[in-house]
C-alpha cells in the first residue's frame, strides 16, 4: 500500500471560517495523480470533504466498484491504481448531477473524464472494456466521416465486442422505419477534422 | 427571427422525427432556420470522455462556420446543445485555448455568436405567446411527464437557461398547447445516455425507474428534448417492465412533435409512424378530451 500519510498533511486548511471553506492541504510530496487531474480538467480533488452528495445523486453509483466520493478520496491519497483501474471511471454516464450539487464546486464528472484519459495514457486496461470500445469506435467514426453514421458505428462496435445478437430486432425495426441511413453523410472538410484529431491525444492512437 | 441550424448526427437518422418536427414548427412560427453548411459531429459523450481538447475543437469548427453566417445557433438535441455551449464558453473564456484551436480552423470562432437549444427558442415569452395563439387542436387529456434529462440543464454554469433541479420550461410549453403535465420526481434524472449501447443493463434499470415513476403520477406519455433519452426510453421499456414485473408501456414524444400537433402543422402526424413504441394510446387520450375539429389533418 502506498504510504500516503505524507501526501496530505492536515485535515483542514487552517484559516477556514465555515465548513464550506474546509479543504485538505497538500503534503510535501503531494500526489502526482492529483496534479495530473488538475492539469487535465482544472479540478482540485483536495477540495472534496467527503460529504457524499455526489454518490447520493449518482444514477450509476449502484453499479460501480467504488462509489463516486471514493474516487475523489482515493485520488486525494494518490492511489493511482485503485482509481484508474476502477469500473467507476468508465461507468460514469457524464450526467453532471454530481458537478451540479457539489457544495465545494468540484466537478467530479470532469475528474472522471480526466481519469479515463490518464488510464488510456498509461495503458491501464479499462475495467469496462465495452464502454471504452464504444467511445473509441465513436471517435473513429467522427475522424473518418466528420459525422457519426449510426449504422456503421453499431456494426463495427458489435464486431469489436463480438456481440452480434443483442438489439438486432430493434435495429431491423429502426431500419424499416427509415431511421438508419444506409449511406454515411460525409463532411467536406474532413482534412480539417483530421487536423483537429492529430492535435489531440486521440489522434496519436491508431484508430 | 433567423438562426443557424445545427441538426447534429442523430436528427438525420434515429431522431429524424425530432429534426423534421423542429423545422416544421419553426417554419409555422415564422422562425427561419438555415442549416450550417458542412457542419460536423459535436463529439458527444465520447468526445469529452476521452479527450477534453478535442471535445472543444470539434464544436468550435461548426461554431466558426456559423459565425461566418452571422447567426446565432440553434441545436435541438440536448447533447449537441450541451457540447456546443461548453465549447462556446471554453473558447470565450480561455484565450490560449481559443488561439490554439483557431489556428487549426479554416473558419476561426471568435465568440461573436451564441448557442441556444430549441426549447429555449420555442419557450421565449413572445414565441410561446405565438404558439398559444396558433393552437387549433388543444391537447386536453394528454398528461405528459416532462422529461428534461441531464444535458439540457447541467452544468448550470454553462447551459443554465432553466432551473437544474426544478425545471419549468418544458412544462410551460406543454401547458401552452393545452396538455396537463404531471408533477413527478424523475424530470432531471439520467437515462444512462450512451451506456444504452455499451452497458444496456444500466439503461434498463434507469428506464424502469423513470417510466414507473411517470406512471405512478398519472402520466399517459413522456415528452423529451433529447434523442438519446427517447431512444433509451423506447428501446428499454420492454426489458425494464419485465425486470420490474410492471407494465411499463409508455408512448414517448419529442416536444416539437406535440407543439406541431396542437398547432396542426401539416406533415406532423405522419412523423408518429417512426416511433418504436405505438403513440396511439396517448393520441386517443387527446381525442377523448376534445372532439377532432372539422378539417383536422388525418
Amino acid at each position: 500500500m502506498t504510504n500516503f500519510s505524507n501526501k496530505v498533511t492536515s485535515l483542514v486548511s487552517e484559516n477556514a471560517q465555515c465548513c464550506c471553506e474546509l479543504s485538505l492541504v497538500e503534503g510535501p510530496t503531494g500526489s502526482e495523480l492529483k496534479r495530473r487531474i488538475q492539469e487535465l480538467c482544472g479540478e482540485n480533488v483536495l477540495e472534496c470533504y467527503q460529504c457524499g452528495e455526489c454518490t447520493a445523486g449518482c444514477p450509476v453509483a449502484y453499479a460501480m466498484d467504488i462509489a463516486p466520493n471514493q474516487v475523489l478520496r482515493l485520488a486525494q491519497l494518490g492511489l493511482e491504481d485503485e482509481v484508474l483501474g476502477s469500473s467507476a471511471i468508465w461507468l460514469c454516464a457524464g450526467c453532471e448531477t454530481c458537478a451540479t450539487r457539489c457544495p465545494k464546486g468540484v466537478a467530479l464528472s470532469r475528474v472522471m473524464d480526466a481519469c479515463r484519459q490518464l488510464a488510456l495514457e498509461r495503458g491501464i486496461k479499462p475495467k469496462e472494456p465495452e464502454i471504452a470500445k464504444f467511445h473509441d469506435q465513436f471517435l473513429t467514426e467522427v475522424k473518418r466521416f466528420g459525422r457519426v453514421h449510426e449504422l456503421t458505428l453499431t456494426a463495427l462496435y458489435k464486431v469489436r465486442t463480438k456481440d452480434f445478437f443483442s438489439d438486432v430486432f430493434t435495429g431491423i425495426q429502426m431500419f424499416l422505419k427509415g431511421k438508419l441511413a444506409l449511406i454515411p453523410s460525409l463532411v467536406k472538410g474532413r482534412d480539417e477534422i483530421r487536423r483537429l484529431f492529430s492535435r489531440s491525444r486521440h489522434g496519436s492512437e491508431d484508430s | 427571427m433567423k438562426y443557424a441550424y445545427y441538426p447534429g448526427c442523430s436528427l438525420e437518422s434515429t431522431a429524424k422525427e425530432f429534426g423534421e418536427s423542429t423545422v416544421l414548427v419553426a417554419e409555422a412560427l415564422g422562425i427561419e432556420l438555415v442549416e450550417i453548411p458542412d457542419w460536423n459531429c459535436c463529439g458527444a459523450t465520447s468526445g469529452h470522455a476521452l479527450d477534453h481538447k478535442l471535445s472543444i475543437a470539434l464544436p468550435a469548427r461548426t461554431l466558426g462556420i456559423a459565425e461566418n453566417m452571422g447567426l446565432d445557433v440553434v441545436a435541438p438535441c440536448a447533447a449537441c446543445y450541451n457540447r456546443m455551449k461548453s465549447a462556446e464558453v471554453a473558447m470565450k473564456s480561455d484565450e490560449a485555448l481559443r488561439s490554439e484551436i483557431n489556428s487549426s480552423l479554416a473558419n476561426p470562432y471568435e465568440g461573436k455568436i451564441t448557442v441556444h437549444s430549441a426549447l429555449e427558442i420555442f419557450t421565449a415569452p413572445d414565441v410561446l405567446n405565438r404558439i398559444k395563439e396558433r393552437v387549433s387542436y388543444p391537447l386536453r387529456g394528454l398528461k405528459p411527464a416532462c422529461y428534461y434529462g441531464c444535458l439540457l440543464l447541467r452544468p448550470p454554469k454553462i447551459v443554465g437557461f432553466d432551473d437544474p433541479e426544478a425545471p419549468q420550461r418544458l412544462d410551460e410549453a406543454m401547458c401552452a398547447v393545452g396538455a396537463e403535465p404531471v408533477e413527478w420526481y424523475f424530470k432531471n434524472e439520467c437515462c444512462g445516455a450512451s451506456l444504452g449501447i455499451s452497458k444496456s443493463a444500466v439503461s434498463v434499470k434507469l428506464t424502469g425507474d423513470i417510466i414507473s415513476n411517470a406512471k405512478k403520477h398519472g402520466a399517459n406519455c413522456i415528452v423529451t428534448v433529447c434523442p438519446l433519452c427517447l431512444t433509451n426510453l423506447e428501446m428499454r421499456q420492454g426489458a425494464a417492465g419485465k425486470m420490474r414485473g410492471e407494465d411499463l408501456t409508455m408512448p414517448v414524444f419529442y416536444f416539437t412533435e406535440l407543439l406541431g400537433l396542437a398547432m396542426e402543422v401539416p406533415g406532423i402526424r405522419k412523423l408518429f409512424a417512426s416511433h418504436l413504441v405505438d403513440v396511439n394510446p396517448a393520441l386517443d387520450a387527446i381525442e377523448q378530451g376534445e372532439p377532432v375539429p372539422a378539417g383536422a389533418e388525418g
